[in-house]
């Protein structure tokens, strides 16, 4: 897998230097390993900072909103999730394509510095990334892992593809998950109401209202959200009693429904660790029942099945029961 | 000083809790947070950083204020603040002790916040030394010792023992009330205490180099062209502020009920972009602005109006919990000085 960073770098140096492109969207070394932050770099000596390694969990995609109207063209890389991400925004003509050179890159599922640090790990050293597992160097000491222990929870059940790109990079089949991403909801669909409801007041009453996962969230590209607008009357910054944010999060996930790619930002940003992705999974997975198998940003043209309507869209009563 | 088995710490609290209303940090769905003490609670010490901070039962993230009541021409004024009973915070460590010097010097300044103020005296503070600082901390940069934190009763654990020893008044009037704790006898905590100084001497961002950041500087900081790089990948959520444990900028705002009208106060973010709208005009309307207000505050204009008090303590909770990774140490590392990487 390392292979891989030397393989970007170059094709972002070459890239850069025969003037195809302005600028390179990628991930930036940290101070403790583990660490790498969006960046933006714009010459060869820029790109030292460059690293793509098992902790480029980032989306780079949303960025691009900004950065794809800019002069020249922007390079970026794109892991299989993020460029359904890619895809999604071009379909919502928020990124202009023609201004971004993508080369997809293969990605076997990224670290979670949580769960490492659960296992006893706060920096990292070095990391030597196989298909099926991974070994942290870590204050000297080598830790194996097999990758379910440690991967993040949207990389443990992830299905995706590499899509279409003007380049590639990949030296390897992509893994294949041993999770199904829906099993969890099952789980959940098959809890009582009061089981479930305690469940996510449980989850949700730890919101501390940061709105991280709003503000990395792909689909939650609107040049001004409503919370945020003091015009609206619900500009809201407390909530009026502990649980008040299940209503927050539960619009959220209306909103971003049938446009969500499943990308699973949403889980990896909560400070609270609240498994936010699972609204939005329940939301793909009645999609999917009533209209039959649809993945956003799998292209960036089709009409998803919440935005276009057809003579045979199934009433949800067939497929769920009760009045029409 | 005085002693328990960290076997029989249910023990301590269950008495604790019998006595006054404990806070103490517990673990539930998968995070650990300050929370009332309860039978079967599952209470984490081993975690250094609760996701919120200590600030909160000082300085809430939401709290009423007053009501309005309309009834026909007249308006009637209710204080809603809530009185304030004696508590204790337990499992207090030595950054967020220090954080509440940070904010008694914005909230008990004239005019005194009496809501805040309510609160600090009705408080009683156990400490706890961090018996293994983390990679991640760095109050050592800010000049506190994880070892030995004190409030009203500091608490250290050696050999599976936890010693407490009483620092004030309030502090030793309720450790003598607590029937499970027995004498300490000759058990001292100074080799453990040696023990975490050492370790804290040798975490990597133990002794950044803050040299850089003073008022004579303010100007040349503020035109730094690195801030750019810095802010370029901050999302504009509020994590950082509302994690951190010396944020103390708030909002008023009203909240219309059946009844009338709710004033309540809760926590504002700098790193929102709404956070300076005025009348007029949106003073900083770029990520970089709020992202560079946020750094400068904390490090140069702080200090510059407190007598060189750094707005941080070196928590970490920052570099745990940004969602894209930026944090106060790479900013001190690119603009603090020499010898920072």
């Amino acid at each position: 897998m390392q292979k891989l960073n030397e393989l970007a770098l170059e094709k972002a140096k070459t890239l850069l230097a025969n003037g195809t492109v302005a600028r390179v969207l990628g991930w930036k070394k940290g101070e403790l390993g583990y660490d790498l932050e969006p960046a933006v770099f714009y010459s060869e000596s820029d790109l030292e900072g460059f690293i793509y390694n098992a902790f480029s969990g980032a989306n780079l995609s949303k960025y691009l909103i900004e950065e794809s109207k800019k002069e020249g063209k922007v390079l970026v890389f794109l892991k299989p999730c993020d460029s359904y991400s890619f895809n999604q925004l071009v379909k919502e003509h928020r990124i202009v394509k023609e201004n971004v050179y993508t080369v997809g890159i293969e990605c076997q599922g990224k670290l979670d510095v949580k769960k490492l640090k659960e296992k006893g790990i706060e920096i990292v050293d070095g990391v030597i990334e196989n298909v099926d597992d991974v070994t942290v160097i870590s204050l000297g000491k080598e830790y194996n892992f097999v990758k379910e222990e440690v991967l993040l929870g949207k990389c443990s059940v992830c299905e995706k593809h590499l899509l279409s790109y003007d380049e590639v990079i990949s030296l390897h089949d992509k893994r294949t998950p041993k999770l199904d991403r829906f099993e969890i909801v099952k789980k959940l669909e098959a809890m009582t109401a009061d089981e479930r409801y305690a469940f996510w007041k449980g989850e949700l009453s730890k919101c501390i209202r940061c709105n991280a996962c709003r503000n990395v969230c792909p689909a939650c590209n609107c040049l001004k959200c409503v919370f945020d607008n003091d015009a609206s009357g619900i500009a809201s910054k407390a909530n009026s009693d502990s649980f008040e944010e299940k209503l927050f999060h539960i619009i959220r996930a209306f909103h971003v429904a049938g446009r969500c790619t499943d990308c699973g930002e949403c889980s990896r940003v909560c400070p609270q660790a609240i498994p936010l992705h699972l609204l939005n999974r329940k939301f793909i997975s009645d999609i999917n029942r009533l209209y039959g198998e649809f993945q956003a940003g799998e292209d960036d043209v089709t009409k998803g099945p919440l935005t276009a309507y057809t003579t045979g869209d199934a009433e949800p009563s067939e497929v769920f029961g009760g009045n029409k | 000083m005085k002693k328990i088995s960290c076997e029989n710490l249910s023990k301590l609290y269950s008495e604790i809790a019998s006595l006054q209303e404990l806070y103490l940090p517990v673990k539930e769905s998968g995070v650990t947070n300050y929370k009332k003490y309860e039978n079967g609670a599952e209470v984490d010490i081993k975690t250094l950083k609760t996701v919120k901070s200590a600030k909160d039962f000082f300085f809430p993230q939401t709290e009423d204020m007053m009501e309005f009541k309309v009834n026909g021409k007249n308006i009637e004024i209710n204080d809603a603040r809530k009185v304030a009973n004696p508590f204790v915070i337990f499992g207090v460590r030595a950054c967020d002790l220090k954080s509440f010097d940070i904010l008694d010097k914005v909230f008990l300044q004239e005019p005194v916040d009496t809501m805040y103020k309510a609160k600090r005296e009705a408080s009683t503070i156990i400490t706890l030394a961090c018996n293994n600082p983390e990679q991640t901390c760095f109050c050592k940069t800010f000049g506190i010792d994880a070892s030995n934190p004190a409030g009203d009763i500091s608490a250290i654990i050696v050999n599976g023992e936890m010693l407490f020893e009483a620092k004030t008044e309030k502090g030793a009037e309720l450790l003598n009330k607590l029937t499970c704790l027995e004498d300490a006898g000759d058990t001292d905590a100074d080799a453990e205490r040696a023990e975490i100084v050492k370790k804290s001497e040798n975490l990597p961002f133990a002794n950044l180099n803050l040299d850089e950041f003073k008022g004579e500087n303010l100007m040349k900081l503020f035109d730094r062209p690195e801030w750019a790089e810095l802010s370029k990948a901050c999302l504009g959520c509020g994590t950082c502020t509302f994690v951190c444990p010396t944020c103390q900028c708030f909002d008023i705002r009203d909240f219309i009920t059946n009844e009338g009208v709710r004033r309540f106060r809760c926590w504002d973010s700098c790193m929102y972009s709404e956070f300076t709208k005025m009348a007029a005009e949106n003073p900083r309307k770029t990520q970089l602005q709020r992202y560079r207000q946020r750094f400068m505050h904390k490090l140069v204009y702080f200090p510059q109006n407190n007598d060189g008090v750094y707005g941080c303590v070196g928590c970490g909770r920052c570099v745990q919990k940004c969602p894209q990774n930026l944090n106060i140490i790479k900013v001190i590392k690119k603009l603090g000085g020499k010898n920072n990487d």
